[in-house]
């Protein structure tokens, strides 16, 4: 267990160095730092001085060494077009793209899960045809085109739920919430949706191929035999074994969910990080783009970590295999 | 089959033309072809794919206008509805754009450019994931650790992110260091195709990774080693063609996911520029006048490059099962 532990760690060392290597790559390479900093009016002494005190004459090896350390302490220097911090930008917009992710991973689960259930149980019933027709589009139906979809026939022609923005926001100290009025809620159902669509056809399809898989094993059999309740049999002790899955796959695909934030984002006008690294990567605004990549594999590293220590934890039978996390907008 | 390979080789004479004759008839007489002949709903998505295919290939004589063409165009004909709703033009049924661009065409036109970025985008990322794989699996040691550590790091982020990651660099490099605005067209199609095939290479080079190294292992390969063929011209000649099946399943539903992310990226703005615009393109216009009433700017590119994906991803599917012997 312990060795374990480590080796993941040192795996998940080995992809933030490698992100953090990409990331000053982008910095120092990308257009010239000081070029970016200074204004046009700028005499050549100052760019100089300016280029010594910010160390750029060091050798790389030093240079990606300081960067590392101030990216290890949250100093991520001043946005090219913003000439502000980074690190407070990206706090700023932090909770948003947060509640927002927390929301269509829960509505992903919730609707996926007994939806998935049911077309495991009822295999040639209409409605599992139905289900599955259905996630077939949701998976064909790129993200954003849903988004739009949905503002279209709530926002524009019936008129009920807000079209862009968070609504009001409760401010908790620093903490910009949605969750605590009636607004910031209405706000939150389309892009959640919009954003929750994929990971649910996903949770669907996995929690039916499992059903199927599980039902045809002996112990089922073995309790239909007993004469068990259908209800016992599928829910007491199918369903509990499909659960290990799932809650790998749900918790690897909670990064995608941060990472596809930015489409909905832009979509909705959400005011979040996603929305932020876009217009970065439009303007071509390096600090930016680099610390969301820095905090991006950083969430993605310890949701990884963690969901594969309690994979390990709760089924020793299954060694580790890496679970991909792909898909598309 | 009634004949075995060996007596028609035998038996007919080695005429290309014949050759090729012979090719098709085994295709038609083949698992591949039954099982295709089975399954109405691949049929209808093949028949939906190739129509796809003619309009791209001959859009320019099918589109009753040329959208690109901006001098023809007339700013009096803009925002028009489609022919059957009142204010309707009959010389553009399905509406106009705000630039007075006649929506059909301008699909039409779209369809090619999305379709066009979805296949460079999907060799490149064939070329590159193959390449990769093969020279991993076949070489093994720290070429493989190498490769595959990047792979693995690449595939712990969605596609959508390391395309968009890729996209701003290259959009920064081209504007910093060489003075260039990707605005432009031809520019814009290179940085697009170059994102989105150097995102999806890792599935192709882990798939052949793999079988190239159970290969490797088989008498056969050893005997081409023992007379002394070159390593390039042994994964060239004979792993390579046993490492196709997969390969082609992978390609077709990563152009369903290509296609996807090229209109993602062009809604994003950092994709195709609206003077040519593609599906995605055409789409992120509509979605400014949305909000005013004319949704069909939107929805009619939308619908197109629905059931474009939609087709490309049934092909996908049935072309994995037919490919999958265990499930023959």
């Amino acid at each position: 267990m312990v060795a374990f532990v480590i080796r993941r760690l040192i795996q998940s060392l080995l992809v933030m160095f490698f992100v953090a290597l990409v990331a000053f790559t982008m910095f120092r390479f990308v257009g010239d730092p000081v070029h970016q900093m200074v204004g046009i009016e700028t005499s050549m002494e100052e760019r100089e001085a300016l280029r010594e005190r910010l160390g750029l004459r060091d050798p790389l090896i030093v240079q990606f060494a300081r960067f590392v350390g101030n990216a290890a302490i949250g100093d991520f220097g001043l946005s090219y077009q913003h000439k502000r911090p980074v690190a407070e930008m990206l706090l700023e917009r932090l909770p948003a793209t947060l509640e927002l992710s927390l929301v269509s991973a829960v509505f992903a689960l919730a609707v996926g899960l007994p939806m998935g259930v049911y077309t495991g149980l009822h295999r040639h019933g209409v409605l599992s045809k139905f289900f599955l027709t259905i996630s077939l589009i949701g998976i064909s139906l790129p993200t954003f085109l849903i988004g739009i979809l949905l503002i279209y026939l709530f926002s524009v022609q019936l008129g009920v739920l807000p079209s862009f923005g968070r609504g009001s926001v409760v401010d908790l100290g620093g903490w910009r919430t949605n969750f605590l009025t009636v607004d910031g809620w209405k706000a939150l159902i389309m892009p959640s949706i919009t954003l929750g669509l994929f990971q649910l056809t996903l949770i669907m399809r996995l929690v039916r191929s499992e059903m199927l898989e599980v039902l045809r094993t002996d112990y089922i059999k073995f309790a239909r035999a007993r004469g068990l309740a259908d209800r016992a049999i599928n829910f007491g002790h199918a369903l509990k074994n499909t659960m290990v899955p799932v809650i790998t796959i749900t918790g690897l695909q909670l990064g995608s969910i941060i990472a596809f934030a930015i489409i909905t984002e832009t979509v909705f006008q959400w005011p979040g990080m996603g929305q932020m690294f876009l217009l970065a990567v439009q303007n071509v605004d390096i600090p930016i783009m680099a610390s969301y990549l820095i905090l991006i594999a950083f969430f993605f590293v310890v949701i990884n970590l963690i969901v594969d220590i309690l994979y390990y934890v709760v089924d020793p039978r299954l060694r580790v295999d890496t679970a991909t996390a792909n898909g598309h907008g | 089959m009634a004949e075995t390979p060996i007596q028609r080789i035998s038996t007919e004479a080695p005429k290309v033309a014949g050759r090729f004759g012979d090719g098709l008839r085994r295709f038609f007489d083949g698992d591949i072809w039954y099982s295709f002949t089975r399954s109405p709903v691949t049929m209808v998505a093949g028949v939906v794919t190739l129509i796809y295919f003619v309009l791209a290939l001959f859009g320019s004589w099918i589109a009753p206008h040329n959208p690109f063409d901006m001098a023809s165009l007339n700013l009096l004909d803009s925002l028009l509805p489609p022919i059957w709703q009142e204010g309707g033009d009959a010389r553009y049924p399905l509406g106009t754009d705000d630039q007075g661009r006649d929506m059909l065409s301008a699909i039409i036109y779209g369809s090619r450019v999305s379709l066009f970025i979805g296949f460079a985008s999907v060799i490149l990322a064939m070329v590159l994931g193959v390449g990769l794989g093969l020279i991993s699996g076949f070489v093994g040691g720290t070429t493989d650790a190498i490769i595959m550590r990047i792979a693995e790091v690449q595939l712990s982020f969605p596609a959508i992110l390391i395309a968009l990651l890729i996209n701003g660099i290259m959009r920064g490099v081209l504007k910093e260091n060489v003075g260039m605005d990707v605005k432009q067209g031809d520019l814009a199609y290179t940085v697009l195709i170059l994102s989105i095939g150097v995102s999806g290479w890792v599935q192709y080079a882990r798939t052949v990774r793999g079988s190239t190294m159970v290969e490797r292992g088989k008498e056969y390969v050893q005997a081409a080693y023992v007379i002394g063929i070159h390593p390039i011209t042994i994964m060239w000649r004979h792993i390579l063609p046993n490492v196709t099946g997969p390969v082609l399943v992978i390609a077709t539903i990563h152009l369903a996911v290509a296609i996807i992310t090229e209109a993602t990226l062009s809604f994003l703005g950092v994709g195709v520029p609206p003077t040519e615009p593609s599906l995605g393109t055409l789409i992120s216009i509509g979605n400014d006048y949305l909000l005013s009433g004319e949704w069909w700017i939107t929805i009619f590119p939308g619908i197109t490059l629905a059931v474009l994906v939609l087709a490309v991803n049934l092909l996908g599917d049935w072309l994995r099962d037919a490919l999958n012997p265990k499930l023959r």
